[in-house]
């Protein structure tokens, strides 16, 4: 309980920072909004020229974009740890992180939340639910408590993958550019992976698995009964992924020295 | 203008020192082309062309595009706005060279280095994993290579017109990332412009940011041709000149009210 409350005293300190400056939070999240559009823009004007993408309609790859939105924006509101290395092992501001009594990597996740992302999650739903109802797709009683589990399951993936990145600066703190790569690999999630070739597509299911952040959950909610077992196994992937990340966090933690100050 | 080639080449060697860092990045761009690559295979089927572009065209398109958008794309417009909220810019403007023109020619040093040490491997790469077509013809090549000079010019000075806004709002990161997405829609480094409905095409056919990327690589895929592509160059030119006249009035009117906040 004690993690729950300091979760939201981080929430409230963040709040009170943000809200100083007002105006650059307003253009922060109008310029992520722009970076939103021309993916939508891209899709709109390519879909003026065929009608279906590899079996896939228009209104499927607006949705599919939209559910991306969503576990995206949760992932990039709290896991803001691309410059890890950088920011806390060179820094060497992992000793003031190790010398509290809470979780290392939860504390980091507090530091470095970026809470107006979430608002890409809200544009991610009501583009689902624009290309929903244009698809003319029906939404049971059940339908929002699967979509919020593999919504996490996705957001677990991205998280997990990129926890599993940063842990590297634990054993080298040589700069890499690994992360931004990852961030454009990432982007190959946000398509259906049938328009890929076999390698690609086996990695990103099951190596970098991206396509559960997309593809594959979506196609639940677009009623594609041959991808089903992939979209349950979003969770359980999510959870795999995440798990095996924070061992190897904590694995090493142990092997910190520590870069002097 | 010995001094200018010093700037461009202090800053080319300055780029070269950190040279491992592009090593990625041409990574990075092959990953992005790689996407687009397999998303237009999807796109195209089974048709034979779109919009006059075959699949082949259309992977070199993006290929160059990307490619020579790492000679053109600059960060001056972050440089001039960092000077200007450090105070540094006051420093600089009492230098024996016009400020405008000492930050054109190090983004110049950038570009140039940048051609070299990954557009040019870049290239090749990307030529060896995708079915990219090079064009045989050496009027194609002397073409586009006077197009990307002008695609430096067309966008520097946009960034120039971006950096030089700091003097009045302060803080632009805003509109320094807005411009970034605007100039990857409309010069169509993403799409060729040719792909978008009529009205659309109306539109942007007014507008500066085709000469930047489109036009280009236009010419490189052979989209282009005879009349076509002296059509695009004197576009361009004609852009070249026109936008030197907002960055001289902002620039002058910037400096008047120039407010150094400590430096």
């Amino acid at each position: 309980m004690g993690n729950i409350s300091i979760f939201f005293q981080y929430v409230g300190q963040y709040l009170k920072t943000r809200l100083t400056y007002r105006a650059d939070m307003v253009v922060e999240i109008f310029s992520d909004f722009l970076f939103q559009a021309v993916n939508l823009v891209f899709i709109l004007v390519v879909f003026g020229h065929t009608s279906l993408l590899a079996g896939w309609s228009k209104d499927e790859m607006i949705f599919i974009y939209g559910f991306f939105l969503v576990p995206f924006s949760i992932f990039a509101s709290f896991f803001n740890i691309w410059d890890f290395t950088d920011r806390y092992i060179v820094k060497g501001e992992m000793d003031r992180i190790l010398t509290r009594p809470v979780h290392s990597l939860f504390q980091i996740v507090l530091e470095r939340m970026e809470l107006e992302s979430l608002f890409g999650a809200v544009t991610g739903l009501v583009v689902m639910f624009y290309a929903g109802g244009r698809l003319g797709l029906e939404i049971s009683w059940y339908d929002p408590f699967i979509f919020i589990l593999l919504v996490l399951g996705g957001a677990l993936v991205y998280a997990g993958i990129f926890i599993s990145l940063a842990s590297i600066g634990f054993w080298s703190d040589s700069r890499t550019d690994i992360m931004p790569m990852m961030y454009n690999i990432g982007n190959y999630g946000r398509y259906p992976v049938d328009i890929y070739n076999k390698i690609i597509k086996y990695v990103l299911t099951w190596i970098l698995p991206f396509a559960f952040v997309g593809v594959y959950p979506s196609s639940y909610f677009l009623e594609r009964e041959e991808w089903y077992t992939y979209a349950f196994l979003t969770p359980v992937v999510g959870l795999v992924f995440f798990m095996i990340s924070v061992t190897l966090w904590n694995v090493g933690v142990t092997k910190y020295r520590g870069a002097g100050n | 203008m010995g001094k200018y080639i010093e700037m461009i080449r202090i800053r080319f060697l300055m780029m070269l020192a950190y040279r491992t860092n592009y090593y990625s990045g041409i990574l990075i761009y092959s990953i992005n082309i790689g996407a687009y690559y397999f998303l237009w295979s999807a796109i195209y089927g089974g048709k034979e062309n779109i919009q006059g572009l075959s699949i082949t065209q259309m992977t070199t398109y993006i290929a160059v595009a990307w490619m020579a958008r790492a000679f053109y794309f600059n960060n001056i417009d972050r440089e001039i706005a960092m000077e200007i909220k450090e105070g540094k810019v006051a420093v600089e403007m009492v230098r024996p060279y016009p400020y405008l023109n000492m930050k054109m020619m190090q983004g110049l040093g950038e570009g140039i280095f940048r051609l070299l040490f990954f557009s040019v491997p870049g290239m090749v790469i990307v030529w060896i994993v995708f079915p990219v077509e090079l064009s045989a013809n050496a009027a194609t090549w002397f073409f586009f290579f006077i197009s990307i000079i002008f695609s430096f010019i067309i966008n520097t000075q946009i960034n120039l017109l971006a950096g030089i806004a700091t003097f009045f709002l302060f803080n632009n990161d805003g509109l320094i990332r807005a411009k970034r997405v605007v100039i990857d829609l409309f010069s169509g480094l993403i799409l060729p412009l040719s792909f978008y409905p009529m009205w659309a095409q109306n539109i942007m056919s007014y507008l500066p940011f085709q000469g930047i990327s489109y036009i280009p690589s236009m010419i490189f895929t052979e989209g282009f041709k005879g009349s076509q592509i002296v059509e695009a160059l004197i576009n361009q030119a004609f852009w070249s000149l026109l936008l030197i006249v907002p960055v001289y009035v902002l620039w002058i009117i910037a400096k008047r009210q120039l407010v150094v906040q400590g430096g």
